[in-house]
């Protein structure tokens, strides 16, 4: 048995037929993986990659249409009962029941699987010691956290001790603290009980820490290998460049990305991390130091996210400098230096005896992109709903491009554009007619109107789809066109909620060009988000935890707030944890935690 | 002035949306007609209260002419269908317990020898009476045929003409008939129960979806977002009207004795006040769920304190008190009197003014809750 693959799929191809829109959708093409025994196999991918179709397939909960998948030997086509018995599988929404106890759903789970009285004792004990949730053993599952919800799910699918393990993007929605968590829960299992493994997931980062990583895009594997096979990819490719001191890391990361011998570069770590392709390495590359100006860039070991980079590009072929010269079209104002368009202070919002937000304060300057990072339940949903003119503050001085939010609250609303985190548009109305509705809901009418639908159309690649039914349009068009409808009014501060998340690496590159491009032409931006390196964008960002404001300071500040020294550099995820960390530690020694 | 054009052209936008999103999904537009197509049909159809060849059992123990003369006048009505004829007393029970007749008939012995002599006659019904109504209408009917029976006996017996006749003239339903009655309460019931769950899901809908934050974030204010939601469902609720005006006039050809700008005039205050409650429903409900529930509970004290199933004199007291808070018992009694008595605005002023409160509470009250619950 160990020296056999736990699960192999050989040219698996699966289709969906979507009536309504009368197309098919290919979830999966030709796809071959293995997956090996007592190690962890990470399946990375976008949303719509393909992930979860080929984690039912292996569950036997759907058949292939092409190819085989055999799991543990057994075809899944032929005998689904049999691999169901001995795996465990845990969907994206694992069923937990909110209203039992932690320990209630772990009997309901270990009377489902029927595991023996004798050992679930010590199954219990074990699995409670390894998640930590042996303290809330009696607490309802509808009250726990986010990252314990799912620590859980994880814990109630370990009952029994399966031979292969599926699990679909455990860490959906996780602070990057639970996320760690989990995580090491993972490697513990697969280290001490020899458990097979395949996780699919999102995140670079953690499929780096997989012993064999399989890249999907667009249901076809795009690369796959140990992380290191895919990283040496880019090996000679990758270079860091500090911008000189004027300069804001993400405006030379824009001109480096806007070059077509550019695969990849993003901020990082206040430099500019990039890749170059291997064509334009093998010449000396004589036009990156026009790019790079002053600066000196010095090559640095590859990341696995670089090898993904390389691979996507070679298949996806994608102009970003275009994106970012429309973009550009929009109204320029004036700019004022220094020029206040948010002002927060002592800002208060209480749900009964619960304070959400507690005492904020903070400005944002013209022109700035400013993000609110925090864990789940930090308060930053709250704050930035309270910002949006959602939801009332308790108290506090809440003021929106120069007006009161709490007075002239319309005033404030014609000034701002906001894009929230689900599509939040009407799905069976049509491109045009979201545009025009939304756009007479600010006032605009006539040519006026026409012009700024034309114009924000072309400006996020919608010339052609004006006549689609909204709610059909595949994900990034949707979220394109929410971007879109935000932006109609030419607002001066756009509110983004969460706008990356489930988007492919390149997409958020484009995204995050364009967001770059407006902030530059005037375009206050207020953003939250969950991917933590996407904070090294922003002039500043905000770290709240328990509703209170933890850091607040450019991404060099924060990092050097959570301890970074010349010797030891950090990520922005690194100093997020370490942050709230450190508060949570000392806050503890305060008053001994409630639990 | 401009901002009055500003607000109008807001408004306007609004409402083309929520037309338009409710006339783009095939569901709900099948939803707006279908429903109220179907149940008019069925209401005028199948709600009758009307007996027709009801079945009943006959123990005539006499067999004289008399007794004859009897059967043929209960028989030649139409209205009861002899199912069984009976030998002995013990058979009355066990047919009616088995709920085949509605009633049993039993002709005593000596019926014509007692009559004969002038006597008081009895003449025994055993009425199953588990549906209250039923029985009592059969009663009546009875009733009515005896005292023809008697009327007739007397005068070719020598007994000289009753002393009392009653002589009934139906006015504005002449047969009788529970349809007319039926119809015209539908006009106004089933375009509220309509109106109310449109207008009840249709914010929570867009709350759940998310388009109502992406409303809210917009500078239209909550009363244009509440003008925007009301007035769609005020001309959804009205065509709804008019399409069961339509159906009880030409497909059951109930004579329409009023004016129609009277009828329209009074059903417009009805609906407003309608969904202004399901406004008020809306702004409370979370979510779908939520709205469906509420509505649902809402409907049936609704309907039932409208005096459509059941007269509204005959309800206790406090129950009387409770219906004056109910917009559909105006809205029935206006339809009847202007759609089956043809009376004028005048008449029905008694109707429009408490439908008039009703909204005049409802609707502020709901953007009350919509200030406070939503923004």
């Amino acid at each position: 048995m160990n020296t056999q693959a736990a699960l192999v799929a050989q040219g698996v191809g699966k289709r969906f037929v979507i009536k309504k829109a009368g197309r098919t959708v290919v979830a999966l093409d030709d796809v071959s993986i293995e997956v090996k025994t007592a190690a962890l196999t990470a399946l990375v991918g976008p949303d719509g990659a393909g992930k979860t179709t080929l984690l039912r397939l292996a569950a036997g909960l759907m058949v292939a249409d092409t190819g085989t998948m055999t799991v543990l030997g057994i075809d899944a086509a032929i005998d689904p009962q049999a691999i169901q018995n001995r795996i465990s599988y845990m969907p994206q929404r694992f069923g937990l029941y909110d209203d039992l106890s932690v320990q209630e759903n772990l009997d309901l789970y270990a009377d489902l699987h029927a595991v023996p009285h004798d050992v679930r004792g010590k199954r219990y004990k074990r699995l409670m010691e390894m998640t930590d949730l042996g303290r809330f053993t009696s607490r309802p599952a509808g009250k726990l956290s986010g990252g314990m919800k799912q620590k859980l799910g994880l814990a109630c699918t370990l009952v029994r001790s399966p031979e292969l393990l599926l699990l679909d993007e455990p860490t959906v929605g996780v602070d990057p603290l639970s996320r760690r968590e989990l995580w090491e829960i993972l490697e513990q299992l697969v280290r001490e009980e020899n458990l097979s493994v395949l996780v699919s997931t999102s995140y670079m980062d953690e499929a780096a820490r997989c012993a064999h990583v399989a890249i999907l895009h667009d249901g076809k594997v795009l690369a796959q290998g140990t992380p290191e096979s895919i990283r040496n990819t880019a090996e000679g490719l990758c270079f860091a460049v500090t911008p000189p001191a004027d300069e804001a890391p993400r405006h030379l990361q824009a001109r480096l990305l806007d070059d077509d011998k550019t695969v990849d570069a993003v901020p990082r770590g206040g430099k500019v991390h990039f890749v170059r392709t291997r064509a334009a390495v093998e010449q000396d590359d004589p036009d990156v130091a026009n790019l790079l100006g002053t600066s000196q860039a010095e090559p640095v070991p590859p990341t696995l996210e670089d090898g993904f980079m390389l691979a996507l590009r070679s298949k996806v072929q994608r102009d970003l400098s275009s994106v970012a010269s429309v973009a550009m079209s929009t109204p320029t104002r004036a700019l004022k230096a220094d020029e206040t368009v948010i002002e927060v202070r002592d800002l208060v919002r209480t749900f009964g005896d619960f304070t959400a937000v507690d005492r904020t304060s903070f400005s944002v300057s013209r022109g700035e992109i400013f993000g609110l990072l925090g864990p789940n339940g930090a308060g930053k949903t709250t704050t930035f709903r309270m910002l949006c003119g959602l939801l009332p503050a308790s108290s506090g001085t809440l003021r929106v491009a120069g007006h009161d939010l709490r007075k002239a609250r319309a005033h404030a609303r014609q000034q701002i554009g906001y894009v929230s985190q689900k599509f939040a548009l009407y799905g069976n109305l049509t491109v045009d007619e979201n545009l025009k509705f939304f756009g007479g809901a600010y006032g605009l009418s006539g040519t006026h109107l026409r012009e700024r639908m034309a114009a924000v159309k072309s400006q996020f690649e919608l010339d052609d789809s004006g006549h689609a039914q909204a709610g059909l349009l595949p994900g990034g068009f949707k979220q394109r066109l929410a971007m879109a409808t935000g932006l109609l009014h030419a607002p001066d501060i756009l509110f983004l909620d969460e706008p990356t998340s489930g988007a492919d690496p390149l997409a958020r590159r484009e995204f995050w060009r364009r967001i770059t491009a407006l902030a530059e032409a005037g375009t206050t931006i207020v953003i939250t988000t969950h991917f933590m390196e996407e904070a090294e964008y922003c002039d500043r960002v905000v770290i709240q935890d328990a509703g209170k404001v933890l850091a607040l300071g450019t991404p060099a500040e924060i990092r050097r707030q959570a301890g970074e020294t010349d010797a030891q550099t950090f990520d922005m995820e690194q100093a997020f944890i370490g942050i709230v960390e450190q508060n949570r530690k000392a806050s503890r020694g305060g008053s001994r935690e409630a639990a | 002035m401009n901002a009055m054009l500003a607000f109008l052209r807001r408004v306007a936008n609004l409402c083309r949306k929520e037309l338009q999103v409710i006339l783009k999904d095939p569901a709900s537009r099948v939803l707006l007609f279908v429903p109220a197509l179907l149940q008019s049909l069925m209401f005028g159809y199948a709600a009758t209260l009307d007996l027709r060849q009801a079945p009943y059992a006959l123990l005539d123990q006499d067999h004289g002419p008399a007794a004859v003369q009897l059967i043929a006048n209960v028989e030649g009505s139409g209205v009861f269908r002899r199912v069984a004829t009976l030998h002995n007393e013990n058979d009355i029970a066990p047919i009616v317990d088995a709920g085949e007749v509605l009633f049993v008939l039993h002709i005593a012995p000596r019926f014509e020898q007692r009559l004969s002599a002038g006597e008081t006659t009895p003449v025994q019904l055993i009425l199953d009476a588990r549906n209250s109504t039923t029985a009592g209408t059969a009663s009546g009917y009875l009733g009515t045929i005896v005292s023809r029976f008697n009327a007739d006996w007397r005068q070719s017996h020598g007994g000289g003409a009753a002393p009392l006749t009653v002589d009934v003239r139906a006015w504005y339903n002449p047969n009788l008939e529970t349809r007319w009655f039926m119809m015209s309460s539908m006009i106004a019931v089933l375009s509220m129960l309509q109106t109310l769950m449109l207008t009840a899901l249709s914010v929570a809908r867009e709350r759940e979806q998310g388009t109502f934050d992406q409303l809210l974030v917009t500078p239209c204010t909550p009363a244009e977002i509440m003008i925007g939601k009301s007035v769609p469902s005020i001309f959804v609720g009205l065509v709804q009207s008019t399409l069961i005006l339509l159906i009880a006039t030409l497909w059951f050809h109930i004579p329409m004795a009023g004016s129609l700008v009277t009828l329209y005039i009074g059903l417009l205050v009805f609906t407003v006040a309608c969904v202004g409650i399901g406004l008020a429903i809306s702004a409370l409900a979370v979510n779908m769920q939520q709205a469906m529930l509420y509505t649902f509970v809402l409907m049936m004290p609704l309907v039932l304190l409208s005096g459509m199933t059941t007269p509204i004199a005959n309800m206790p007291t406090a129950m009387q008190w409770l219906t004056t808070i109910n917009p559909a018992r105006y809205a029935i009694h206006l339809v009847q009197r202007v759609y089956l008595e043809g009376v004028g605005l005048g008449t029905v002023i008694g109707d429009i003014v408490p439908l008039l409160i009703i909204a005049a509470v409802t609707l502020p009250f709901s953007a009350w809750l919509f200030r406070h619950r939503l923004v």
